[in-house]
């Protein structure tokens, strides 16, 4: 038995594939910031005329034609930060019980698969609950509030999902030390193993506010009206939004081509607010890892 | 001197799901001597020191029979207070597992989830259970940086100090030193040492050397089984059965 070593021809045929391979990963990963950079680009292409003072700090006049989308950014703003005020302590406490408390069963399993499910449903079904369940049966009205938990409801899986990621990767060394010191299960939890999943559940957060801020169809039954020039005084008020507006303008008005530079500035105006939380989240995430 | 029993487990049988892990282990703890389970991997020694304080109690499906007493009460009772008896038994795990907090509020960790609220109090107790576990010069300086920023061996003291703070009777070791250096290893084992003048220390070591340096009494484990029990010097030199000759001379294990 000679020792192995591949001939030239078999190195060289090794050689493309393994590069050949990496340049369709390469190639895969190029598509995805792609189609990131062209969205932006084209929002900004067409978007930036649009937007000025008058765009950022006026209800829309003239039909939406002329004025601007106050009252839409300052809903979408009450619809995120509502949807993951509801979602965000909900969504934590379901999946401390499920990796800290509950015991592997088939509750558990049945448990998970709802969750799984939910993730699953289209957006406009949970429009379509939000309508029945918080606007009419709970007698909410076409409100922030019947609108925020809609949201919250859609966003809920995706904030279980990451928390218990968060929570799987915090060490059992840290359970197992906080408990060998005399500390309740619950101490535990709050005061070791939460702190150190903190910058992982707000990964979750910034996911779910990002999804939230950007829904029209769960929204469009339960919270937001086509217009209304005031900004909404309490949590029971209709309010705009800016992804249904956005809709509103391309599809439903009586000016659709006159209103499309407002429609790119809208849309432009959402990409920026969603990045602008995100980022809010982002840093104060660095900021926690860099206290430990 | 007399000795003064401190533990002892009695007739004790522990299961994982289907597999038994510990049969009929009796064995007893003195106080002021270090206790050290030896025997090759899987030989129970590790599940006998976790079944001391109920650390094992955290494992789906396992179940304990038998006694383990702590003075005279066992510590398998239903009306036990799992959270107040590993008060009382601390433990220092394989790996060093400081918390990511900073040094103080490591050490002080277990005084407050206990109720201590006298911040006075607190840091007398934090210096000297940090000087009592020799790591007090090499961080008084940065008791407040992270805790995570400290080498393995002084992340080591770290957690025992952190343990000494709580004022338990006994002190769990898992194999302290299998992460370390030598330096650092021996550091921990003059520590022991010391400790041993107020607490009940067991340790469990694959060391053989380190169980014949710091324990007094060396207990061998084989196949979830106590083979053999005596003073060390007497179980290193003058073994009685032969599977404790063959282990200890390194014939298999």
């Amino acid at each position: 038995m000679g020792r192995v070593r591949p001939g030239r021809a078999v190195q060289r045929r090794r050689k493309m594939l393994q590069s050949s391979v990496f340049g369709l990963f390469k190639i895969s990963a190029a598509v995805n910031g792609a189609a990131l950079v062209i969205i932006v680009y084209f929002l900004v292409a067409n978007g930036w005329r649009a937007i000025n003072w008058t765009f950022l700090s006026q209800p829309p006049l003239d039909s939406m034609t002329k004025g601007g989308i106050l009252p839409c950014i300052v809903g979408t703003l009450c619809l995120s930060l509502g949807a993951i005020a509801v979602a965000l302590p909900i969504g934590v406490a379901s999946a401390i019980y499920l990796h800290e408390y509950a015991r592997p069963g088939r509750v558990l399993r049945i448990i998970r698969l709802g969750i799984n499910n939910l993730a699953g449903v289209p957006s406009v079904v949970f429009g379509l609950f939000g309508l029945a369940f918080f606007v009419v049966y709970m007698k909410m009205g076409v409100s922030i509030l019947a609108g925020a938990l809609t949201l919250g409801a859609l966003t809920l899986p995706v904030i279980i999902g990451s928390a218990e990621e968060a929570l799987r990767a915090v060490p059992d060394t840290y359970r197992e030390a906080s408990l060998g010191l005399g500390a309740t299960k619950w101490q535990t939890i709050y005061k070791v193993v939460l702190p150190a999943a903190l910058p992982g559940i707000l990964t979750g957060a910034i996911l779910g506010i990002s999804r939230a801020a950007g829904e029209t169809a769960p929204i469009m039954f339960t919270a937001a009206v086509f217009f209304t020039p005031s900004l909404p005084k309490s949590l029971f008020d209709e309010i705009m939004a800016l992804p249904y507006h956005i809709y509103v303008l391309a599809t439903a008005g009586t000016h659709i081509e006159q209103t499309r530079p407002l429609q790119y500035g809208t849309a432009l105006v959402l990409i920026v607010l969603v990045l602008g939380l995100n980022l809010i989240a982002i840093i104060y995430r660095a900021h926690l890892r860099k206290k430990r | 001197m007399k000795r003064l029993l401190k533990m002892s487990s009695e007739h004790l049988d522990f299961f994982y799901g289907d597999f038994q892990a510990l049969t009929d282990i009796s064995l007893e703890f003195y106080e002021n001597e270090v206790t050290a389970l030896i025997g090759p991997s899987g030989c129970g020694k590790s599940t006998l020191l976790r079944c001391l304080n109920r650390m094992n109690d955290l494992i789906p499906y396992s179940r304990a029979e038998g006694t383990i007493l702590l003075g005279n009460q066992n510590i398998y009772d239903p009306d036990v207070d799992v959270v107040t008896l590993r008060r009382r038994i601390g433990m220092v795990f394989q790996k060093p597992n400081p918390f990511p907090k900073s040094v103080f509020d490591n050490v002080a960790y277990g005084l407050r989830v206990n109720g201590v609220r006298d911040r006075g109090h607190i840091t007398n107790k934090v210096e000297q259970s940090l000087k009592h576990a020799a790591l007090w010069d090499e961080v008084k300086d940065r008791l407040h940086d992270s805790a995570l920023g400290l080498s393995g061996g002084q992340q080591q003291r770290l957690c025992i100090a952190r343990a000494m703070a709580v004022e338990p009777e006994v002190l769990l070791m898992d194999e302290p030193c299998s992460a370390l250096d030598p330096i650092a290893t021996q550091k921990i084992e003059e520590l022991i040492g010391r400790l041993k003048e107020d607490y009940t220390i067991i340790i469990v070591t694959h060391n053989m050397q380190q169980a014949a340096r710091v324990s007094d009494i060396t207990a061998f484990f084989y196949l979830g089984k106590l083979i053999e029990v005596g003073e060390t010097d007497a179980l290193f030199t003058r073994p009685k059965l032969k599977e404790t000759e063959d282990y200890i001379t390194g014939r298999f294990g």
